[in-house]
């Protein structure tokens, strides 16, 4: 017992005088298991910052240093591991994890040892942490947005809401059913389906998607379908004929990653809805898309959305940490909060005082070699809304980190905590 | 007396066309592709549609080809020859001047392109181009259609456009304002006798001003294409159910021998349905930078090669890990879950974590319409190989020397060794044999389903449950499990949904096999016992 806490010191302190030496960043993406086929890339974009900021003369003096865990699409893995990097590594921020299940898994992880996460993807909101920054859409900048396209541009009146069963699709659906009726959809033009993980066959959904289209008002299906299943789902689409012109999809959950799979060409004209695409006509994004090529030394190499989040995440967190002139968690959480840093299609995002950020919403139409072409986009940036403004639960619920204090404040009974 | 009537009108149309020619509205539309905003993009196409110059069916077709370059204020047309063509005048353009840029399609300019050349390719001398323009006018209903619409009916030699042109006119008819009665009944009956779910929309959507007795009509045809729908919506469902217990006997058919045969609870079957997959993925790409012309072969010279992959992974399995641990099932199963994880771990890290395109050759593509439903072509070619690879396991099974020691080892092995069986040697084949076959139908789950490592945990759970409920050891117990679940699971879903049909379905095997825990054909006699 004796010498294995002596050990456990001895490890302690070799990890202190590591630490003096260089400033730790966790990387908690899954490098196996279902979610690789995402999560890999994000992996390889945070090596990429880490080093570009390593060659600015990294922060505050010291050299960064990632250090990468997998927790292999685990969802229990994905808090030992979370644990790990804190503890052990004595990592200063972590940005990781792509599921909502991952996410909330590693919640009380963040909580208990008070570090910082960065999570990048877009998900279904209702939810503020004082340790977490979301740096990807949350409904309001993502689903609605879509949706009002669609009914202006293409002048949509009946909907398919269609998703894989788990609590991102549930909820983005259950809010944007609400915010349907509350613009006058009625229920009977409103068709809601749900599939299993990993759903291979589509028959039966696209011929009732099919039927149900084709009552003389104008259809789209709102897909919030998880990745791996879309292939399947398009290629049954497209055998059975169903046309962008004719029943639009727009999807959620679909980039140019996910396309990299797909014979894109009878998808042509189906929609996404994203804060960035690859093919965004900016300077930033051509440096950043070239500086991605170089460093993965693959011409190939697609660039998607969480991508982006990661890369406004990490100058964040960099420039808070310069503000705040340590990686003191309590101290950069405060700092954190007003940060601007430039995006890559040419804003500048902010991060809010509920710990999301600002973005622009684009809706792109796929092409035929696989990418987006931007056909709409938000004037301004959009505010991401912790709470959703159309959910009888959430409606009156704010999260304020910065004068109140608390992630789910209500304004009617003016209390902290629903 | 309507017809000529028609054709005086179209006349006048004509004539209105040509002086509009010279009056230059085709000219003047032109600039506004330059403009690069959708909706004066759809404008343009609407003025240069009825502009009547004759370049403009060159024009919409470039735009929708993604050919329509404009640059410093010029519309080109790139024909697909490669020469640059300008619009306004059709002069071949020589020199480049500056950089050119396609113009920017969305899905509002994309239908109005497809109005746009309903309306311009009717009187096409191509007969599948006339087609495409019929349906495109029945789909966007354009009135101003409706003289060219009448021209291409009276002069049309073929019945199936023909078909197609008229219920284009009924559907026009139908919603046009100032239809006669007359006119509209007619239009009634045209689209009874299309009677599929368009027509039976249109049939619900009757414009305000309709008579009675139009409505009447409209009500009664709609009923009759309701009952006929119903009836194709079954025979769908039952085909749907059909292709999808076709894709679970593939995934099956090889652990029917494994599992259902030798007894080896094989965890990593999926992986050799995987192996497959990828090696169709390699012939592809190989075809692709080698001989291109191959390609429509490609899944066919695939078969074998995913067979012999696949297969020799089978064997080298038997030899080095599973003939350790025969009659320790508990062992097998953790050895060949373990195999499973490192098969899926090296495939990722030699081909990436992202999936892999296969693509489908083009005999694959498409529907085939049979009545109110469409059958589509991978999923028929699927069925039918899935049934060939089932008759070929049967007839290897029955008829070859090989079947035969496979059965006798099964069934009694000391009996077969000390008949002079080499009984380690046909293990190893009957388990290359049943890997073999989990690879070619790799190469079939390729066509739908994503090429990634994952591609076999997917059917793994499946292909035990259509083995076990099928009858362990039973090759035909098999396929009618397999085709017993599938149809009931696609008979389910539309009802219950695909996540509590999967449950449903689910819950009926585990009260199946509590009552006859031997599954649908159990064996009987010593086999059993041994």
């Amino acid at each position: 017992m004796a010498l294995a806490a002596a050990a456990l010191v001895s490890g302690a302190t070799a990890e202190a005088a590591k630490a003096e030496e260089t400033i730790k960043v966790g990387v908690l993406h899954s490098l196996s298991g279902t979610m690789a086929i995402s999560e890999t890339t994000l992996k390889d974009v945070m090596l990429m910052l880490v080093e570009e900021q390593n060659r600015k003369g990294g922060l505050l003096g010291k050299k960064l240093e990632a250090v990468v865990v997998d927790p292999a699409s685990n969802w229990p893995l994905f808090a030992e591991k979370a644990r790990e990097l804190v503890s052990q590594h004595k990592v200063s921020a972590v940005f990781g994890a792509w599921t909502s299940v991952s996410r909330k898994s590693v919640l009380p992880v963040f909580k208990e040892l008070n570090s910082i996460l960065f999570y990048p993807v877009q998900y279904e909101g209702e939810e503020s942490e004082r340790n977490v920054f979301y740096t990807g859409a949350a409904p309001n900048q993502q689903a609605i947005p879509a949706v009002d396209y669609l009914a202006k541009e293409e002048k949509v009146e009946r909907w398919v809401l269609a998703g894989t069963d788990y609590v991102y699709p549930r909820t983005t659906n259950k809010i944007l059913e609400a915010y349907l009726k509350s613009k006058g959809v009625k229920a009977e033009d409103i068709m809601i389906s749900y599939t299993p993980f990993g759903h291979s066959d589509w028959q039966t959904i696209v011929a009732s998607i099919k039927k149900f289209g084709a009552s003389g008002k104008k259809t789209a299906v709102v897909s919030t379908i998880n990745g791996d299943a879309n292939v399947p789902f398009y290629k049954e689409l497209a055998n059975q004929g169903v046309k962008a012109t004719d029943i639009p999809i727009v999807a959620f959950s679909v980039g140019e990653e996910e396309l990299a799979g797909i014979d894109t060409r009878p998808l042509v004209g189906h929609l996404a809805a994203w804060n960035y695409f690859q093919s965004v006509d900016t300077p930033e994004n051509k440096a950043f898309i070239e500086k991605w090529k170089a460093y993965t030394k693959n011409p190939k190499r697609v660039s998607n959305d969480p991508m982006e989040a990661h890369v406004i995440g990490f100058k964040m967190w960099v420039k808070a940490v310069e503000k705040a002139g340590t990686t003191e968690p309590d101290k950069v959480i405060d700092a954190i909060v007003g940060i601007k840093v430039p995006n890559l299609t040419g804003g500048v995002s902010e991060m809010l005082p509920n710990h999301h950020i600002t973005k622009p919403v684009l809706i792109g139409e796929i092409k035929e070699d696989g990418q987006f072409d931007t056909v709409w986009q938000t004037d301004d940036l959009v505010a991401g809304d912790a709470w959703s403004k159309h959910l009888d639960g959430s409606k009156d619920l704010i999260a304020d980190w910065q004068t109140l204090k608390c992630g789910n404040y209500n304004t009617v009974t003016k209390k902290c905590g629903s | 007396m309507i017809v000529l009537r028609n054709i005086t009108r179209a006349l006048v149309l004509l004539i209105g066309m040509a002086s509009a020619v010279l009056a230059g509205p085709y000219e003047d539309a032109l600039p506004n592709f330059a403009n690069d905003s959708y909706a004066e993009t759809e404008a343009a196409i609407g003025a240069v549609a009825v502009s009547g110059n004759p370049l403009s069916i060159d024009v919409v077709e470039a735009l929708r080809d993604g050919r329509l370059l404009v640059g410093a204020g010029q519309v080109f047309v790139r024909r697909t020859s490669g020469e640059l063509v300008n619009a306004a005048t059709g002069q071949v353009w020589g020199d480049q001047t500056g950089e050119l840029k396609p113009v920017r399609v969305n899905n509002r300019v994309r239908r109005a392109v497809e109005a746009a050349l309903g309306s311009l390719t009717l009187l096409s001398s191509d007969a599948t181009k006339r087609l495409e323009a019929a349906r495109a006018v029945f789909r966007s209903r354009d009135e101003t259609a409706l003289p060219t619409l009448e021209k291409a009916i009276a002069q049309e030699g073929q019945s199936r456009v023909r078909n197609v042109l008229e219920s284009a006119r009924a559907a026009i008819l139908l919603s046009k304002q100032d239809a006669l009665p007359m006119q509209r009944l007619s239009a009634v009956e045209t689209l009874r006798n299309r009677g599929d779910q368009e027509a039976l929309a249109l049939l619900s959507n009757l414009p305000s001003n309709a008579t009675s007795e139009v409505v009447a009509a409209a009500g009664k045809a709609a009923d009759g294409i309701r009952a006929r729908l119903a009836f194709w919506e079954a025979v769908q469902n039952v085909w749907y159910g059909i292709s999808l217990g076709s894709v679970l006997l593939l995934a099956a058919i090889g652990l029917a021998i494994t599992f259902g045969t030798m007894g080896v609870i094989n965890m990593a079957h999926g992986e050799m349905v995987m192996l497959g997959a990828y090696t169709t993925f390699m012939v592809q790409e190989f075809i692709r930078s080698q001989a291109p012309s191959l390609f429509g072969g490609s899944l066919l010279i695939a078969l074998p090669l995913a067979f012999l992959v696949a297969g020799s992974v089978g064997v080298l399995l038997e030899r080095t890990v599973i003939r350790f641990l025969y009659g320790r099932s508990l062992e097998t199963l953790l050895a060949t879950w373990g195999i499973s994880l490192i098969l899926q771990q090296s495939v990722r890290t030699i081909f990436g974590p992202t999936n892999r395109e296969v693509s489908t050759p083009a005999w694959m593509n498409g529907a085939l319409d049979v009545g109110a439903t469409s059958l589509t072509y991978n999923r028929i070619a699927i069925v039918v190989f899935a049934f060939a690879v089932f008759a070929i396991l049967l007839l290897v099974l029955r008829y070859t020397s090989l079947g035969l020691y496979v059965r006798a080892v099964t069934q009694n092995r000391r009996m077969a060794g000390s008949m002079g069986i080499r009984t380690s040697r046909i293990d190893a084949l009957a388990f290359g044999l049943g890997s073999g076959v989990a690879g070619i139908a790799g190469v079939a789950l390729s066509q739908i389903d994503n090429v990634s490592p994952n591609l076999g945990q997917g059917y793994i759970i499946d292909s035990f449950m259509v083995v076990v409920f099928g009858g362990v050891g039973n090759l035909w117990g098999t396929l009618v499990g397999a085709m017993t679940l599938g149809i009931a699971n696609k008979l389910l879903e539309p009802y219950a949904g695909a996540v509590l049909g999967k449950i449903v379905l689910l819950i009926a095997i585990i009260v199946f096999i509590q009552r006859r825990p031997r599954g649908l054909f159990a064996l009987k006699g010593r086999a059993v016992e041994a």
